[in-house]
């Protein structure tokens, strides 16, 4: 399943241009603690967090990721998002809770 | 439940304290569960107590926190020692933080604190002095239909 | 959801329980934030996280959490079963990750909020 697939099927909100929306999502990995993520995320997984500031991006890169997915109505930061741009990073986000999000992306890719 | 007299009591905080972080709202919680108030009320100045002790430990070096439980209301008031806040207005918006990473690391400082209390409170002040310390006062209202 | 679906759909270890293992638990709450913990959690709800700090338990506390479950075998500290053990809040472990045991509880029917449970 690609970007573009999970953002529609889980009513996400895309809110960068420039990342890859064809990009295949191979995992998902969710944390709030960047240093988790950077020990156990791994290259195409799909990021799951509450955390909005800047730094998600550079784990996000450093990592491969496909993209991240902020939940709970929470808003990215604006340099968040400008961040994203230059690195071609999708951020979504989410209505739904974590636990929602992830359950219905498991239904999705699992079931 | 009909509390006559107002109880009150103070606890000290020392801010960087995680260990101890959260035992005086913890204890706050348990003198409020003994009195048989509402579980909603006691929830609520539980919350809001949590959220100011905690922003305490994370950003001053030390602080106090005084309740006073009367008939019709609980109020908390949270004063410190620390750096102030130099726009209350900017940190009462969701997901401002001025919190370090490794107070993030711990799964603080997610810029909710604030917020959080006034959701919480029936009344909400916040007076601050940069360079000084900050104060809060929560009221939280007991009797059912006030809110 | 009963206590003993949850334990057996994460295939979780129980480090302490303190409640009947019929218990309904009503909602979930899934995060490493605990500032998100005492804003959006219900009563008699399950965290799900990967912290294991006591602070954990003290946050589940005061936001009426009955039971916590530790993701990817991670081991609660010390300090942090015996304030569970004080506080009456039952602590299990799960091998799964967070995405995995978010998965198979929402497949078997928990939801956040306690209108949406089967």
């Amino acid at each position: 399943m690609n970007i573009h697939e999970i953002a529609s099927k889980l009513s996400l909100d895309v809110k960068t241009t420039k990342g890859d929306l064809e990009r295949e999502v191979t995992g998902c990995y969710i944390s709030d603690l960047l240093s988790d993520v950077m020990a156990n995320g791994k290259e195409g997984d799909i990021w799951i967090t509450h955390q909005t500031h800047p730094n998600i991006v550079a784990v996000a890169i450093l990592k491969n990721l496909s993209g991240v997915i902020i939940t709970n109505k929470r808003v990215p930061e604006e340099d968040t998002l400008k961040r994203a741009e230059a690195e071609h990073l999708t951020i979504m986000t989410g209505q739904a809770p974590t636990f929602e999000i992830a359950g219905m992306l498991y239904h999705f890719l699992r079931c | 439940m009909i509390i006559k007299n107002s109880i009150e009591g103070s606890f000290h905080l020392t801010g960087g304290d995680f260990t101890n972080a959260g035992i005086a709202s913890s204890e706050l919680k348990s003198i409020l569960t003994e009195l048989g108030l509402d579980d909603n009320v006691i929830r609520r100045a539980a919350i809001a107590t949590f959220e100011a002790e905690m922003n305490v430990i994370i950003h001053a070096i030390a602080g106090t926190i005084y309740y006073s439980i009367m008939p019709e209301h609980i109020k908390i008031i949270v004063n410190d020692m620390g750096p102030g806040i130099e726009d209350i207005e900017l940190a009462m918006q969701e997901g401002y933080s001025t919190a370090p990473d490794w107070v993030r690391e711990m799964g603080w400082g997610a810029g909710m604190g604030l917020p959080n209390m006034k959701k919480n409170s029936d009344e909400f002040k916040i007076d601050s002095v940069v360079g000084e310390g900050t104060t809060v006062e929560i009221i939280i209202n007991i009797k059912q239909g006030l809110r | 959801m009963t206590f003993r679906k949850i334990i057996a759909t994460l295939e979780a270890e129980v480090i302490f329980n303190s409640i009947d293992i019929e218990t309904e638990i009503y909602s979930v709450c899934s995060t490493d934030l605990m500032s998100d913990l005492l804003r959006f959690s219900i009563p008699e709800s399950l965290l799900i996280t990967g912290l294991t700090q006591p602070q954990v338990v003290r946050t589940a506390e005061i936001a009426d959490v009955t039971a916590i479950a530790f993701i990817q075998d991670k081991r609660p500290e010390k300090e942090a079963i015996e304030l569970a053990r004080q506080k009456g809040i039952s602590l299990v472990v799960t091998r799964l990750s967070m995405f995995t045991a978010c998965g198979k509880l929402y497949v078997e029917g928990l939801r956040s909020f306690p209108e949406d449970n089967k």
